[in-house]
């Protein structure tokens, strides 16, 4: 089943003073349950890509379906939330609200999709568990390695139960130890609850690991490597 | 959550926030104190002038306050002496008979302003026996004249000298009298004490001619805060055709121009202290927002949509805010409180303040007013300051890109 269609993408930023095409016509097709690295080149279109594929840009032309629905016609906030309920987001820099503890991190996305509380408290620490940091449940950000706010991190992305996963370079601040035990985490994920996971990075240990690799080079898919 | 979310991102700054808080509690203080005091100031000198001589409402038969003559009198019936049993908050009424006279000692002349009086009631409600530095006050059967210190001075009178009274009565009739003087007295109102004259209102009506009439009719009221109140049951129980209930505001017109002017210029440096709060607030949301716009970014990104984003912000906001006017406000009440129960003497401020005072009919101490109000509109100023200087946060979040915030 096919999760994310995108068609002809094309990305041009300043178009009217000196056009950068970040973009240049890309066709990908996303199956459930695949485990795939965008891979390339500084400036070569990965990040451009994800955020297309996952709401947070627009393209300059061409459409981005998932699931079925072409997300490029919707509202800014429509598209908010269509991503609430659909896609999870991990960053590079974790991203966790610092006020809140890993527990209320992963709650907080199921709060805005107005979920009951003991259904949030349920979830959150069965998420926590399976990254395998729920004795830390209790603590800030602050007081969490890299590693494990990253941890963190993949447990808010899968509490909204998304339809697949977007990591922009999720290992980039990581040790080699957190990085390997991170790449576990989600390749039993993906392999045991069939989430679908898309990276871009130029980790050569996330590369390793991806089961399906598309390379970019200036704005266009050179390869696309299934193993 | 979004609570909690609020209460927590407040003290992700502890320094800043406190800042802010002491800042916005301070300019409430002093604001509440100032127009505490302010006011508290006014409503002695209303209230002064109210005891003194206008009472808070007067009847008159209608047309007296536009024309004041005596032939615009109103007959004393049964009805009007009825109000205090028949209106609940009107405790009294107090009748006067108000004219002019020309006024004769010797060689000398002079207008006096003459006030026929009920010795008892009016002393009830005035306490100008208290005022009396010479001779004795009236008795309701006495055919003598006390005579405010101004008029003594300008006729050259002196206790038991005779003071002719010459006027035109009711209807025209000629009005003559001779009066010994039975006592002096010195009138708190300037210039009231020049040219103020008081005989009993049976030797008033029988002088002016109009037996059994009375020109003004005072309505004693324990409570200000009763007043409208008192009128309205007034106004209800008379012929509205035929007598006129006047409020203290209408009595003394350029007293309540007088306290709007000198409030205008407290406002004025309340103005300004809260201009300057509105800056101490507004350098907060700007930081509070500035620093903010790359958390702002992923949380848009991850699914919070832009409305409850800024409600968290001008949940946030509020809260600084409303924490700073319940500091400030919780810092003035005891001090207005303990102000309006001790008040600050009128010498305090200055022998020249204190004569000033003393000539209003202030006795010479100067209590705040301790009015819930004052305290509540200070936290509703800035509850609105707060509230406007959201527009910031509001227009930012609003046209927020969440890429172009995670990029900072």
């Amino acid at each position: 089943m096919t999760v994310i269609k995108a068609s002809n993408l094309t990305k041009t930023y300043n178009p009217d003073k000196i056009p950068v095409r970040a973009l240049r016509g890309v066709d990908l097709a996303i199956e459930k349950g695949e485990f795939t690295a965008i891979v390339g080149p500084s400036g070569s279109g990965k990040t451009t890509l994800l955020n297309i594929i996952g709401g947070l840009d627009r393209p300059t032309a061409g459409e981005v379906e998932v699931g079925g629905k072409d997300i490029s016609q919707l509202s800014d906030n429509q598209l908010i939330d269509f991503r609430k309920d659909n896609i999870g987001f991990v960053f590079q820099s974790y991203n966790l609200i610092p006020v809140l503890t890993a527990k209320e991190n992963v709650e907080f996305v199921m709060v805005l999709q107005n979920r009951p509380k003991a259904e949030r408290d349920k979830r959150a620490e069965s998420l926590l568990t399976a990254v395998g940091i729920a004795e830390k449940m209790d603590k800030r950000p602050s007081e969490l390695s890299g590693g494990q706010q990253q941890r963190v991190a993949v447990a808010r992305a899968l509490a909204s139960k998304p339809a697949f996963i977007l990591a922009d370079e999720p290992t980039a601040n990581l040790d080699s130890e957190s990085t390997a035990g991170l790449l576990d985490m989600m390749a039993t994920m993906n392999k045991e609850e069939n989430i679908t996971f898309v990276f871009s990075t130029h980790d050569q240990r996330v590369i390793d690991r991806a089961r399906r690799v598309v390379t970019l080079v200036d704005g266009k898919i050179v390869s696309d490597e299934r193993r | 959550m979004i609570l909690q979310l609020a209460w927590r991102n407040i003290w992700r700054n502890k320094r800043r926030t406190l800042i802010t808080i002491s800042a916005i509690a301070f300019a409430v203080f002093l604001a509440s104190f100032m127009r505490s005091f302010q006011k508290g100031i006014w409503d002695s000198v209303i209230d002064g002038a109210v005891n003194q001589f206008y009472g808070y409402a007067q009847v008159h038969a209608d047309g007296y306050w536009d024309d004041q003559t005596i032939d615009n009198s109103m007959e004393l019936d049964a009805q009007l002496n009825a109000l205090p049993q028949s209106v609940d908050l009107v405790a009294d009424v107090v009748p006067r008979i108000e004219s002019f006279a020309l006024a004769s000692s010797g060689d000398l002349t002079s207008g006096v302003f003459v006030l026929g009086i009920d010795p008892v009631k009016e002393n009830a409600m005035t306490q100008i026996a208290d005022k009396i530095i010479a001779g004795s006050y009236l008795t309701p059967t006495d055919e003598a004249v006390v005579v405010a210190s101004g008029v003594a001075k300008k006729l050259g009178l002196a206790l038991n000298d005779t003071i002719i009274l010459i006027s035109q009565g009711y209807h025209g009739v000629n009005a003559a009298g001779k009066y010994p003087i039975k006592g002096i007295f010195e009138f708190g109102i300037p210039d009231l004490n020049k040219r103020l004259l008081l005989l009993p209102i049976k030797a008033a009506e029988t002088f002016y001619g109009a037996e059994g009439r009375a020109t003004t009719l005072i309505l004693k009221i324990n409570d200000r805060n009763d007043v409208p109140m008192a009128i309205a049951a007034t106004t209800q129980q008379l012929p509205n055709e035929k007598y006129e209930v006047l409020e203290w505001q209408e009595l003394m017109p350029e007293l309540v121009e007088a306290r709007l002017l000198d409030e205008a210029g407290g406002y004025i440096i309340i103005g300004i202290l809260y201009l300057l709060i509105t800056f101490a607030i507004f350098g907060t949301i700007l930081m509070m927002t500035k620093e903010r716009s790359y958390e702002f970014g992923v949380l848009t990104a991850i699914g919070m949509r832009r409305r409850k984003l800024f409600g968290v912000i001008w949940l946030e906001t509020i809260i600084v805010a409303m924490l700073g006017a319940i500091v400030g406000i919780l810092m003035s009440i005891p001090i207005v409180y303990y102000l309006h129960i001790n008040p600050i003497p009128a010498a305090a401020m200055g022998a020249d303040a204190a004569e000033a005072f003393e000539k209003f009919g202030i006795s010479g101490d100067l209590p705040t007013a301790f009015d819930k109000s004052t305290f509540f509109i200070q936290a509703l100023i800035i509850f609105l300051i707060t509230s406007l200087l959201a527009i910031y946060p509001w227009t930012t979040i609003m046209n927020l890109k969440p890429i172009e915030a995670m990029r900072g």
